[in-house]
């Protein structure tokens, strides 16, 4: 019978490599040191917040420069579920993801009334709010900020370097899964929809797919996503403030320059994009506002010459795909029947 | 034998990778009213477009009154006096007709066509000038769409499918008009798909064929057998 | 009591015409060319900066450096236009919002390192603090009212220029058939450009009128385009008196917010224009759908 295979040879050494990547990451505690542990973490993070905002603009089409909104929201839910209600921070954690959609579902249904440029300014807005609010919470610190309290930090592991081992694997764990769900919605039906919405939304639309639901899905989803992470960043920094939980610069626009730099629309773009990202910030030392302003002249070029990112020119030029997401027919062997029917 | 006003040379035209006209070649002659005919998606408009500049011709060229216009741009074209009355009419919806009729004057190029001038060949149009284009019925958008491209005083005016979508008392009602425009001086491409009222208004006929020309020469010579062979490729 | 409220709402009136003036370039780009300049806010703010340095290099007042700050801003809207912006434009979304955004970036950070965060003001003298009463107990500025004459007067002349002039026509015949208007001869590029010209004209009158009224740092610029977005929507796409409405609207908000508590100035106007945007989303005004 047909059917319908997803891996290519490129893609079978992709995964390969992914996957001997992940073990050796995994054993980071041991050939690493603290330093190391700490870059590599951040690395994560910014790799699935790119990843899920390269979802939400680059297959959804919905491009939001807001989303500091939910990592600032998964944020200040690590501290108030950690301070107030006496929560386990890795719960906690785990507790911001569900949370994170159930504010994303309203908030949805309000943005999603605005289109395009507009939706963008719009999802500005509501992470705005957010950062107000937040400032009025004085039991986290109001405008100042808190900290996250000492007892809780050590309560967390035996050691300092078993609790620093704990939140590496963290991050490790939480990127592959994030990657992991990205992976397994693109091959599924629904994925296949975002694929043909990624490609022409009104081609999409006249076949019959529900664009305006599965973008929704999609937002909620990237909401639940990455106010995860947001919690895990900001149990990494230990405090937390209106302005730091909600930056523009940190959580939007380094997150939007690495996945137009790596590849929008492709899921392996932000990884290559947070790799060239991290590789030049430690050869250029923190320039502070001369980095982010280059950052920004290079996206400006990579999107007027280079649309499709890095990774966008390499997989077009060579046909790779990292890993296994392309659909092609395999089909059956024809068999000669008595009657002449194939 | 003076030189011709226009003439389009062996030009191939394409939209992205597909090619639409295959070295095809005209001439109009000053004065002169040329219809090229042919079915559905045989290329007319790409010509017409290609000739205005809004397609820029990836072989040959186009010479219009001695100079090379085939890689000039759409709004260049029409200062050097070629003005294009394009399918479906396309007025501007947000303008009103006598604005739309200003815009057409746009490039001031010098010449009898002026407000006043339009409104006493379409007087309809004077009636409604202050109306948004969109009010008007179709018959009347075409005559503003071909007062319009008038206002830009062209020498070459080409029509591309005028009758398309419009009753045929409105079709010959247009059609008796071009003669007035041709007595002022202008010469005219005429593309059809009413092949009758085609013949009756040209003197020069091109049929194309699935991007080539498969038939060309006077309209009185032409038979009708040769036309539908071309027309049809049968 | 009242007559205390009556003046918070007036204060909040005069400010709508500063975000309505923030609304109008916004406005204008959006409907010639469908672009939505990210980049709107911090080109306000380098608006601010210019005049910084021509009343400090110049020596004039506030009010008589838009005499060059406007013409510097029109040619740096062409040429941006021009050199820039005109390259996004086509049907993908993604490129015109990245770039723009990614001058958002650039600005800020630009001016940052010419000017550092340095918080500035310019001095436009005793103007500043003038009131007059209009009826018992009720003071206005003289400035925020010249202000609101202003933006009266920007609005109205867009009107104008739109619908009354060869340009106006060439933006509105642009912005429907951009392939029929090249047969007019209308070279698009140049009239995105203008248009653009104009958008940043419009822009330095707002950017003085914000240096004189309030201080202003490198990093001010998001705001203001959230404030001029907000008027733009409140207001109903596509009418320009609608975003003056608009503005209006959001300055008494936040006014009256503030005078609730200061902390819930923003959250005020924000909240205002949530709720607008939840019950009527095509906005009060509107002229076109989306």
């Amino acid at each position: 019978m047909s059917h319908v295979e997803h891996a290519t040879r490129s893609s079978r050494i992709g995964v390969t490599l992914i996957a001997a990547a992940f073990v050796v990451l995994a054993l980071a505690p041991f050939w690493g040191d603290r330093q190391t542990l700490r870059l590599l973490a951040e690395i994560f993070t910014f790799v699935a917040l790119a990843s899920l905002w390269n979802l939400l603009a680059g297959y959804a089409g919905l491009v939001s420069v807001g989303q500091q909104a939910f990592v600032g929201l998964g944020g200040y839910l690590l501290f108030a579920l950690v301070i107030l209600l006496d929560v386990h921070p890795i719960a906690a954690i785990l507790i911001a993801g569900p949370i994170g959609a159930l504010v994303a579902v309203p908030v949805a249904a309000l943005i999603f009334r605005l289109r395009g440029a507009y939706f963008a300014i719009g999802t500005w807005v509501v992470a705005e709010v957010f950062r107000l609010l937040a400032s009025q919470i004085s039991v986290l610190g109001g405008g100042s900020g808190i900290s996250l309290p000492a007892a809780v930090v050590v309560a967390m592991a035996p050691s300092r370097q078993m609790r620093e081992f704990e939140i590496y694997w963290l991050a490790l764990a939480l990127i592959a899964a994030v990657l992991g769900a990205i992976v397994v919605l693109l091959r599924s039906r629904h994925g296949l929809a975002l694929t043909a919405i990624r490609d022409n939304e009104l081609a999409a639309q006249s076949n019959g797919i529900d664009v305006t639901r599965i973008k929704f899905i999609v937002y909620v989803l990237t909401g639940f996503g990455t106010a995860m992470i947001g919690a895990l960043i900001f149990l990494m920094k230990l405090r937390i403030s209106p302005d730091t939980a909600f930056s523009v610069n940190d959580w939007t626009a380094f997150v939007i320059f690495i996945t137009v730099i790596g590849g929008i629309g492709r899921i392996e773009g932000p990884i290559i994009g947070t790799i060239v990202f991290f590789v030049l910030r430690q050869a250029l030392a923190d320039l502070g506002s001369l980095y982010l302003l280059m950052m920004g002249a290079v996206a400006i070029v990579v999107m007027l010459w280079a649309p499709k990112g890095l990774w966008g020119l390499i997989a077009e030029r060579f046909g790779w795909q990292a890993l296994p997401l392309q659909r092609y027919l395999v089909l059956a062997p024809k068999t000669e029947q008595p009657g002449g029917k194939p | 034998m003076p030189d011709p006003l226009l003439e389009v040379r062996a030009i191939d035209a394409y939209y992205g990778d597909f090619q639409a006209l295959f070295g095809v070649s005209l001439r109009v002659n000053a004065g002169e009213v040329v219809a090229v005919i042919g079915a559905n998606g045989a290329g007319k408009s790409t010509l017409l477009k290609s000739i205005a500049g809004l397609i820029r011709p990836k072989a040959g060229d186009i010479v219009f009154d001695g100079e090379p216009i085939g890689v000039a741009p759409a709004f260049a074209v029409v200062k050097r006096g070629i003005a294009l009355v394009p399918e479906g009419r396309r007025l501007f919806p947000s303008l009103t007709v006598e604005e739309n009729l200003l815009i057409g004057g746009q490039s001031r190029r010098p010449g009898p066509w002026t407000l006043d001038r339009v409104y006493d060949l379409f007087p309809v149009l004077a009636e409604r000038r202050h109306l948004p284009a969109p009010a008007l019925s179709g018959g009347q958008q075409q005559m503003a769409a071909i007062a319009r491209a008038l206002m830009s005083n062209p020498r070459l005016l080409l029509c591309d499918e005028i009758s398309l979508g419009l009753a045929p008392i409105v079709v010959r009602d247009i059609y008796a008009r071009l003669p007035a425009i041709v007595a002022e001086g202008l010469s005219l491409i005429v593309v059809e798909q009413d092949i009758a009222q085609a013949l009756k208004a040209a003197r020069q006929v091109y049929c194309l064929q699935e991007g080539r020309i498969a038939l060309q020469g006077a309209a009185r010579e032409l038979t009708r057998e040769s036309i539908l062979a071309a027309y049809f490729g049968v | 009591m009242a007559m205390q409220w009556l003046n918070v709402i007036l204060q909040g009136v005069l400010i709508g015409g500063l975000y309505a003036m923030f609304a109008a370039g916004l406005s204008l780009i959006f409907g010639v060319m469908r672009l939505v300049n990210i980049a709107h806010g911090d080109l306000i703010v380098l608006a601010a900066y210019v005049a910084l340095l021509v009343t400090q290099g110049l020596g004039v007042d506030p009010l008589t450096s838009l005499l060059l700050v406007t013409p510097i801003m029109a040619a740096i809207g062409y040429a941006l236009q021009r050199g820039l912006l005109n390259y996004t434009l086509g049907d993908d979304l993604l490129p015109p919002l990245l770039v723009t955004f990614g001058l958002s970036i650039i600005i800020q950070n630009g001016l940052l390192e010419l000017f550092t965060a340095d918080s500035r003001k310019l001095q436009a003298g005793a103007i500043e603090i003038q009131t007059f009463q209009v009826a018992q107990g009720i003071w206005i500025g003289v400035l925020p009212l010249i202000q609101f004459a202003v933006a009266v007067a920007v609005i109205a002349g867009l009107q104008a220029l739109f619908y009354k002039t060869a340009l106006g026509r060439a933006f509105r015949a642009t912005s429907d058939d951009q392939a029929v208007a090249q047969l007019m001869g209308l070279d698009t590029r140049h009239v995105f450009a203008m248009a653009m010209a104009l958008s940043l004209a419009i822009i330095a009158i707002a950017g003085v009128f914000l240096a004189v009224r309030t201080n202003f740092d490198p990093a001010i610029g998001p705001a203001r385009l959230i404030f001029g977005f907000e008027a733009v929507i409140i207001g109903g796409l596509g009418n320009m008196w609608g975003t003056l409405v608009g503005g209006v609207i959001l300055g008494v908000s936040q006014a009256i917010g503030a005078q609730i508590d200061p902390g819930w100035q923003l959250l005020a106007g924000h909240i205002v224009f949530l709720a607008i945007l939840a019950v009527r989303p095509q906005g009060l005004f509107p002229k076109v759908s989306g």
